[in-house]
């Protein structure tokens, strides 16, 4: 299909969106992530029954949590897709890549950078 | 199991802004059931704690730690060499197991994470309900196992009150009145003829209003 994607986005593959947890998602910030944004199959079309609902949910857990230290729980979001819409897969990358632009650095990554600076 | 529910997380902040080193403590048993005080969310906090200093340009040491159990010696144990690294331990056990760390190590600051809510049951996924007051006096095998202690709202040991309609209470129409539950399963167990015998007057003195509570066992004591 030739799509084109943002090239600074890494895709951590998963057994089933069900798989992440909470914490995974704060790692990720921890170190200095700008966005993550999870990409599980169609609601109601899950495997598992439930995994992209519980996903969901840890997402919007993370982001309250993001929210609630102020580094912006809009940097994380899921999205749902089916296997054979690659044209969705990468305009959610796009989408994602456009907001996280517009937000800019996270404070976590600039605070990493201050202290290395520091050191 | 006992139950707990989260702190709100700019409390947590707030408890711990004055500590410079500090261990988030959690415990294996009834909180991790109840989703509040595990290891997993020991891992959350701790990592939430450390983006908020490091956001805030402050050098923090914010280390996680999970134990079997609080409210035990034996597990209590395993941090006594590691606590004198810590200005701060942060609990995530029940009121008991923040009081035990508090005992056993005196000279350490030990905050609660969580607020300890009662005693209760997993109705469903992420809901808990309160099921026993540990009044000391089990009466559950007078009343078809449901408890009017914990359940109703004023503790009638001979109900249904005035207040009861509908088999909802008067408090709150979402909640069942206890003394109804009481009649609807003596019946199904054919024991109504149970209702009819007069509860006697309570001891209350092995409740909490008797002060607090020791259970020594000397047939276990070593």
């Amino acid at each position: 299909m030739r799509l084109k994607c943002p090239a600074d986005f890494r895709i951590i593959r998963l057994p089933c969106t069900g798989k992440i947890d909470v914490i995974h998602m704060l790692r990720a910030f921890e170190r200095g992530a700008d966005g993550v944004y999870v990409v599980g199959c169609m609601e109601g079309d899950c495997h598992f029954n439930t995994g992209n609902f519980r996903a969901r949910k840890r997402v919007e857990q993370t982001a309250r949590l993001l929210d609630a230290v102020g580094v912006g729980g809009e940097r994380v979001q899921m999205y749902n897709l089916s296997s054979g819409e690659g044209p969705l897969f990468a305009k959610y990358a796009n989408e994602m890549d456009q907001r996280i632009r517009e937000l800019g650095p996270s404070p976590i990554r600039e605070a990493i950078r201050k202290r290395k600076l520091a050191a | 199991m006992i139950i707990a529910d989260k702190k709100p997380i700019q409390e947590i902040i707030d408890q711990v802004s004055n500590y410079e080193r500090i261990l988030v403590l959690g415990c294996n048993e009834c909180v991790t059931v109840c989703e509040a005080g595990g290891k997993k969310e020991v891992e959350i906090l701790a990592s939430v704690l450390r983006m908020h200093f490091l956001k805030e340009g402050q050098e923090r040491k914010i280390d996680e730690r999970t134990l079997e159990r609080q409210c035990d010696h034996e597990y209590l144990e395993e941090i006594r060499d590691v606590i004198d690294q810590y200005d701060a331990v942060l609990s995530l056990a029940c009121g008991v197991g923040v009081q035990f760390t508090a005992e056993k190590y005196l000279t350490t600051p030990v905050l609660p994470g969580v607020n300890t809510c009662f005693l209760g049951a997993n109705e469903q996924r992420g809901m808990w309900t309160e099921r026993c007051q540990a009044c000391g006096e089990c009466v559950l095998g007078k009343t078809a196992g449901i408890c009017p202690i914990s359940r109703c709202a004023k503790r009638v040991m001979n109900g249904p009150c005035g207040g009861s309609t509908n088999g909802k209470c008067e408090i709150n129409s979402e909640v069942d009145c206890a003394w109804q539950l009481i009649i609807d399963r003596l019946k199904a167990l054919g024991r109504m003829e149970d209702y009819e015998i007069v509860a006697p007057i309570k001891d209350w003195s092995t409740e909490r209003a008797g002060g607090p509570r020791k259970v020594v066992r000397e047939d276990v004591q070593v």
